[in-house]
């Protein structure tokens, strides 16, 4: 048999295409960037600008990550944002009430994150309730529950307390410019980097894209499709503790109002970066992109004095842009 | 009888004795019993609604049975769910079929089993694994890292049984596997299942086609109402035998036809070009005729409909329909007096989760109460009409068209074009994926809409079919044109040709090429 013809060929693993498809948002990334550096003021290019740029994509970033799990698996997260403040909330409340470590506080915040977002995999799977209506709830549950821990107030933490914790989205000091970036960010990046080995290299994370695809077919040929799904909600739920990590080094205090709609800006991360809601699309690379185009872009209109208010519709408009563009790319592909 | 006979009692694959199966009051199985031995190919034929899904989905796992026995290789088979049956050795290869498309043939390959340390999965050896399942198929297109949407039908059906044996699969059941795939793709299905037998698999083959079962099966077993009425070594049994085992009675004539009379040509297009396909068309369709466009599948006839009736661009070219020229919207095309049934019915043809009634009218919810009210009870005394002349069974009008059989919603598909009257039917393979029975009627309804009825003042419309399966083009048509890379050839009277020539020019272009 003509056996030349069932091996690989090398090149047909570089495809343009899909290289294409995952530059795009980088080449758009690049061109609104670029078109900042003409038009705003000089201080938009600067290194510190971009630092800030970095540090304030975190939140949504990290959140990210995992909101574009569960987008692949064809579900999504809408109490991300509950769980963001949740989290910060959970945090000062060891810090300040229970008198913990920074490190306790921390773990303990993404642990009650995680555990909530288990419980919405969980329900999901059980009740066989679609995962919009579930999370839609948790996102009610969750922020009562912040609400409640905080007893409708914020706590603050005082100050010696805090230790490290302030420092993960601080300003890097000059005797530690060999960071280059706050620690926040290099987390952001080391996780970014873990997800994106986990989706490519692993069995949870192919079975992630193949439920995201075919569910029944997954069923079939013998994916946990349930255990799966509870998995990546709570992945996600955790996700969104360690972004409610970063708000909290940010603001020092638990804020049970904080982060509200953070979970469209995040799902606007992901979907700008490529991923469809609809399953079995999505890349860690597009998400962050999609995350730093919209903080460049904040950024760039505040640089240059434009008012809230036409952020909120550039950022609007580039969303449904964004997805248009890759619905056009994916016809074509056809 | 011939060499293929009943192989010896030890050789016996699988085996399902008395299985019984009701659904409610409905009785869709009763003490059917097949086997299937070792290295032989049994068929499966029957109407639809006869029972052979029901019973495969038994052997799959899918269904449980009430009553009855399963036995794999003489031991005791009892799969609780469909991943069960797959690990004991049956892999059932559903008609739509059951992959994942965003992800690589390899993938696909080895979903559920990829092998894995620490989660951590080998890509290498998945490879190697999927490419030993593939490589007997021997198709260039298949290659582990290609990505299934971007394949074509036939190779992801190649994809799914490389799946069923890279898991090491011994029965196969092949639902329908032919009914989506071009004739190279068939001819390439055959040889692999002819491969299979000869690795001893068990294979179980359903299918509509008789032709085709004559020529892969070794046995043929008919069910009817839930009930085997018929079996017997292939070779013994003739394709009229069948059929009539299959709809309990003589099929009278299957493609009657009676005087039609060619009026005024009332669609012209000419050099019509879509975005990729068609490349080039031109054809004029009369009054009170039926035109076939044969063709490959993907060869743009699906294509050349919808720029038609507007569901894709005209690239170039001229477009008459009536009085009307150029392009129009499907909305505008519906006015101008032409319906399209789509090939594809489930997605695009029918609103599965709506009722009959909705299904039926939904093209024109016009006169149906006063003010533009749209009263229910009128939908169904319009829809009642088509239940009737159409034979569509069903429980009344407002029952949803997802419960219905596959025959009974192509029957609603077409009602719709009727409720709507309209003068020019383009007929998009009105006869897939459905049983004999509801295959006469369609022919019997085009021939009467072809003919008209002047007495009753109904004048012949004019019919455009595309279809796959050529003995229904040569039994329904006047006129046949053959479609080969979107290019549209000659319009011949169906007494000039004959299948073979047609067969020649819809592949011919592709040898010389």
């Amino acid at each position: 048999m003509s056996d030349d013809l069932m091996t690989p060929k090398e090149t047909s693993r570089f495809n343009w295409r899909t290289w294409l498809n995952t530059l795009g948002p980088v080449l758009a990334l690049i061109a609104v960037y670029g078109i900042f550096v003409t038009i705003a003021p000089p201080s938009f290019a600067t290194t510190r600008n971009m630092e800030m740029i970095a540090r304030q994509t975190t939140i949504v970033g990290v959140a990210a990550l995992g909101m574009t799990i569960v987008i692949i698996s064809g579900g999504i997260d809408l109490s991300v944002g509950s769980i963001v403040a949740l989290s910060t909330v959970v945090i000062a409340w060891l810090l300040q009430n229970a008198g913990m470590n920074p490190l306790i506080a921390a773990v303990g915040g993404v642990a009650a994150a995680a555990f909530f977002g288990f419980i919405s995999g969980t329900l999901i799977t059980r009740l066989r309730v679609v995962p919009f209506i579930v999370t839609l709830g948790m996102m009610l549950v969750v922020r009562g529950a912040a609400k409640g821990i905080g007893r409708e107030q914020k706590i603050d933490v005082d100050p010696e307390r805090l230790k490290w914790l302030e420092e993960l989205l601080a300003t890097v000091p000059k005797e530690r410019s060999w960071m280059l970036l706050p620690p926040g960010v290099w987390v952001l990046i080391i996780l970014a980097i873990a997800t994106a080995a986990l989706l490519r290299y692993t069995r949870l994370g192919r079975h992630t894209f193949a439920i995201g695809s075919n569910e029944e077919t997954a069923r079939l040929c013998g994916v946990a499709v349930e255990r799966v799904k509870v998995l990546v909600f709570t992945m996600c739920g955790a996700f969104a503790g360690l972004a409610g990590l970063m708000q909290f080094s940010r603001l020092t205090v638990g804020d049970p109002t904080v982060a509200v709609g953070l979970e469209l800006n995040v799902i606007a991360a992901v979907v700008i970066g490529g991923g469809s809601l609809s399953g079995g699309e999505g890349s860690i690379l597009g998400t962050l992109v999609g995350a730093l185009l919209m903080t460049t872009i904040a950024s760039g209109c505040t640089q240059m004095g434009l008012p809230n208010w036409v952020q909120e519709i550039i950022t609007g408009a580039i969303i449904v842009v964004a997805v248009a563009v890759d619905r056009l790319r994916h016809r074509r592909s056809l | 009888m011939a060499e293929r006979v009943e192989p010896d009692q030890s050789a016996i694959r699988l085996q399902m004795q008395g299985v019984c199966k009701r659904f409610g009051a409905t009785i869709a199985l009763e003490d059917v019993s097949i086997k299937v031995a070792s290295g032989q190919v049994l068929a499966l034929v029957g109407e639809n609604g006869a029972g052979k899904s029901t019973l495969m989905k038994v052997c799959s796992g899918a269904i449980k049975p009430d009553t009855g026995q399963m036995q794999l290789d003489g031991k005791p088979y009892q799969p609780g769910n469909p991943l069960e049956a797959r690990r004991a050795g049956v892999a059932m290869i559903y008609q739509e079929l059951s992959l994942t498309p965003h992800l690589s043939v390899e993938e696909n390959i080895m979903l559920g089993m990829e092998p894995a340390t620490l989660g951590v999965v080998h890509w290498k050896k998945v490879r190697q694994r999927a490419i030993e399942a593939i490589k007997e198929f021997d198709n260039p297109e298949l290659t582990p890292d290609a990505r299934v949407s971007n394949l074509s039908v036939g190779s992801q059906q190649l994809v799914e049984i490389a799946r069923a044996l890279a898991i090491g699969c011994r029965v196969l059941v092949l639902d329908e596997p032919t009914s989506s795939l071009t004739r190279q793709d068939v001819e390439r299905l055959f040889e692999i299942i002819g491969r299979l037998k000869q690795q001893g698999k068990a294979i179980v083959y359903i299918s509509h086609f008789i032709e085709e079962v004559k020529r892969i099966a070794d046995k043929v077993t008919v069910l009817r109402d839930g009930r085997v009425v018929g079996g017997s070594v292939v070779d013994a049994i003739s394709i009229d035998e069948i059929v009539a085992l299959m709809v309990g009675r003589q099929v009278e004539e299957l493609y009657p036809r009676s005087e039609r009379e060619a009026g005024e040509v009332i669609l012209e297009i000419e050099d019509l070009a879509g975005p990729q396909k068609p490349v080039s068309a031109s054809l004029k369709l009369r009054r009170g005729e039926v035109l076939g466009i044969a063709g490959l599948v993907g060869a743009g006839r699906t294509e050349l409909l919808r720029s038609l009736f507007g569901l894709e661009p005209v690239k170039r070219g001229r477009i008459r329909l009536g009085v009307y020229t150029g392009p129009a919207s499907p909305v505008r095309r519906w006015m101008q007096g032409a319906g399209l049934l789509s090939e594809d019915r489930k997605e695009e043809g029918l609103a599965l989760s709506l009722s009959v009634a909705d299904n039926i009218t939904l093209s024109k919810l016009k006169g149906f109460g006063p003010l533009g009210l749209v009263l229910p009870g009128k939908q169904d005394k319009a829809t009642r009409r088509w239940l009737e002349r159409l034979d569509i069974r069903c429980l009344g009008p407002r029952q949803s068209v997802s419960s219905l059989s596959g025959g009974n919603q192509q029957k609603v598909a077409i009602a719709r074009l009727l409720q709507h009257d309209v003068d020019v039917l383009l007929l998009d393979e009105p006869t897939r994926g459905i049983d004999v029975a509801a295959k006469a009627l369609v022919y019997k309804l085009i021939n009467e809409l072809a003919s008209g009825s002047p007495a009753d003042g109904h004048q012949p419309k004019a019919v455009l079919i595309v279809s796959s399966y050529l003995p229904e083009l040569m039994g329904v048509c006047d006129r046949v044109a053959v479609m080969c890379r979107g290019r549209l050839g000659p319009t011949y009277p169906i007494d000039e040709v004959d299948e073979h020539k047609l067969m020649l020019e819809a592949t011919g272009q592709e040898i010389n090429a």
